[in-house]
């Protein structure tokens, strides 16, 4: 399988009072054509960052894409002008954000924001654009005869179907969507990510999926990156990561999740708190937390080594202690 | 919508007769008797006494009251001028227009100057030109606008004579007042387009629109516009009426003979049924401006339409 999307040493700041945030700190990921990817990890890690980063769309200022390659389609995206991003956006890579409640224009009815994303990309008339909106909104589970509402006149769970329909409505070849359920109270999440999980077949495109929810990937995702402090820590396929998480960041992760079959009292978490992203620890950057920490970690930062095929983590202990058949 | 308007209007009734109540009373009990001020110190006991009788001057307040509604709403009468013995709703009739004109003017112009700005400002945020117009913002809001007036006429008028200092009647006369009086309603204009901007084009739906592909001009022109102006609107329209009743400065400055002048000479020289009538009107057309507004911003917001429904 050849990798649509090939993400290298990407590095985004932003320049802020306080210093510079390394929101995304030499990050790499690869994404196969067809493939669905669990992005995950804990809140200010640089998971939207580094998705605005693949659109382009960081804000500038403050942020600003530093270094790196983003290959799609073998061709490096940060080369590219801004009409030929213009191009893909929508068109090749679409993305669908955090919060459905503000991402709607709340002066345009819905059938117009979504006729406009088809008139961008494809040769249709105005009425054309329309029709095929009302056919969008069918897709996403919402009566054409609402295609002239207003968004204030949608409840959370039906203006997300609208973002989908809108990601959707060129047949992206990739869609990145951000968290596209924690907004949404539990019974629609469900029924949101039912519904995207059905789109993403129909539709054959590749997923960025950024979410906090070890669950949620388990049921959607092919592979899963876990990310820490502006970078990739571990990277897998769904199977060999659940069930033998090698970072020590991801076991933690795994460990802070609830199981219903034990009954504990309280959830062990991991300690301490996300590094100050304007300060981020030198050499690898969980080391303050880490209780395997040694000298050394404080010193050289760890690169991805595969422990076993596809199966990449950024801790040379642990990798080389899995190789061996030791314990974690 | 029309159930709304009609509300709208009746809700109008007590706001005006509570402000001609109010009038009517500050000048009742204001030092001074009317029948002196119009029959002159020479007129005789007599002549005044008479006069106080034909006018209901003697009559209880409250029925006095009562008459001066009765005849403004069933003839449209609200009194004579005591100076120019003239009914107070024709001298307004025939000042208003000037009042319109200038204020129509200084609105255009503070909207045609102030809304680009705003937006460049707000897309250019820091750069020169941003600092730049929010000086002479800055400079528009805190000159007073006699002061502004006068410098004005010095320099147009007086050094290059270019254009005239007084009258109204050409275009050419029109200029410098109108300026005058839209300079700070510029400053008001392009700080408040420059911060409702600032905020929308921050916003997530902006993104949302650039990440569909969409080019930059109608992101910014289309999608944030219409949401940034929604304030703007709202600004422009009590602008709009405070320059209408308000325009008393610029109106004595260059001698435009609109409401605003009526008004101060009706002030100086006693003439109560004049400013009655003065501030009664005010009262109304404030009233019907912040009313239109409140329309037209339902119709550029669906959010309140939604409400009025
Ligand atoms: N516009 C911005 N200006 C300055 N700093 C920013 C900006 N956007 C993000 N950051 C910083 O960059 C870091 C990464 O943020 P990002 O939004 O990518 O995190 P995230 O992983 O998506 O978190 P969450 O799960 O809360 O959405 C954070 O420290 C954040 O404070
Ligand atoms: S490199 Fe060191 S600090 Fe980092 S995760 Fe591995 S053991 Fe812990
Ligand atoms: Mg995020």
């Amino acid at each position: 399988m050849d990798n649509m999307l090939d993400i290298r040493n990407l590095t985004i700041h932003y320049e802020v009072e306080s210093g510079t945030v390394h929101a995304v700190e030499g990050l790499n990921l690869t994404l196969g054509r067809g493939e669905s990817l669990g992005f995950v990890g804990e809140t200010g890690a640089g998971k939207t960052t580094t998705a605005l980063g693949i659109m382009r769309l960081i804000p500038n200022p403050p942020g600003k894409i530093k270094s790196g390659e983003i290959i799609f389609d073998g061709e490096n995206l940060l080369d590219k002008s801004e009409a030929e991003m213009r191009k893909i956006r929508g068109e090749k890579i679409a993305m669908i954000f955090q919060d459905p409640m503000t991402s709607l224009n709340p002066v345009m009815t819905v059938d117009k924001q979504i006729a406009e994303m088809i008139s961008l990309h494809k040769k249709v008339t105005k009425s054309e654009a329309l029709k095929l909106a009302g056919d969008m909104l069918e897709l996403v589970g919402i009566r054409r005869e609402r295609m002239h509402d207003y968004p204030h006149q949608f409840s959370g769970g039906m203006k997300q179907r609208v973002v989908i329909a809108i990601a959707l409505a060129c047949d992206p070849e990739l869609l990145i969507a951000d968290e596209p359920t924690t907004a949404l109270d539990v019974t629609i999440q469900a029924q949101v990510l039912e519904l995207m999980k059905e789109l993403k077949q129909k539709f054959s495109a590749s997923m960025i999926l950024i979410t906090h929810d070890l669950g949620i990937v388990a049921e959607i995702c092919d592979k899963v990156a876990i990310m820490y402090a502006g970078r990739v820590v571990e990277y897998a396929d769904k199977r060999s990561l659940y069930s033998h998480p090698i970072h020590p960041y991801t076991r933690g992760l795994f460990r802070s999740v609830p199981d219903i079959d034990e009954d504990v009292d309280e959830l062990p978490v991991i300690p301490g708190l996300m590094p100050d992203p304007v300060n981020l620890p030198s050499g690898c950057a969980f080391h303050p937390r880490c209780s395997m920490a040694t000298e050394e970690c404080a010193k050289v930062r760890p690169e991805m080594q595969e422990a076993e095929p596809g199966h990449f983590a950024a801790c040379p202990f642990c990798v080389k202690k899995f190789m061996n058949g030791e314990a974690l | 919508m029309l159930k709304y308007i009609l509300r709208r209007i009746i809700m109008l009734i007590p706001v005006l007769l509570g402000v001609a109540f109010c009038v009517f009373t500050l000048l009742y009990f204001t030092p001074g008797d009317p029948a002196r001020m119009v029959l002159g110190d020479l007129a005789t006991d007599e002549a005044i006494k008479e006069f106080r009788d034909k006018e209901g001057l003697n009559d209880p307040f409250l029925v006095q009251f009562g008459n001066y509604i009765w005849k403004a709403v069933a003839h449209g009468d609200i009194g004579r001028s005591y100076s120019s013995k003239r009914p107070v709703m024709q001298e307004i009739l025939t000042a208003f227009p000037y009042t319109l004109k200038l204020s129509a003017f200084a609105m255009i112009i503070a909207i045609i100057i102030g809304i680009p700005c705003g937006i460049i400002s707000a897309i250019k945020q820091y750069s020169w030109f941003d600092t730049i117009t929010m000086i002479f913002a800055m400079i528009g809001l805190s000159m007073p606008v006699f002061w502004l007036g006068l410098l004005l006429i010095l320099f147009f008028a007086v050094r290059l004579r270019w254009l005239p200092s007084s009258g109204f009647s050409t275009f050419k006369a029109m200029i410098l007042p109108s300026v005058a009086l839209a300079a700070q309603s510029i400053s008001m204009v392009t700080r408040m387009t420059r911060s409702s901007m600032l905020e929308v084009i921050r916003a997530d739906y902006i993104r949302t629109a650039r990440a569909k592909g969409q080019k930059e001009s109608i992101v910014i022109g289309v999608h944030a516009l219409r949401n940034a102006l929604i304030p703007v609107v709202t600004l422009c329209g009590l602008q709009f009426g405070q320059l209408l009743s308000g325009a008393i400065l610029t109106e004595s400055i260059f001698a435009v003979p609109g409401v605003g002048r009526l008004m101060v000479n009706a002030i100086m020289s006693r003439d109560y049924p004049m400013v009655q009538g003065g501030v009664l009107f005010i009262a109304v057309t404030f009233s019907i401006v912040n009313l239109l507004v409140d329309l037209l911003y339902a119709y550029i917001d669906p959010r309140i339409k939604a409400e009025l429904k």
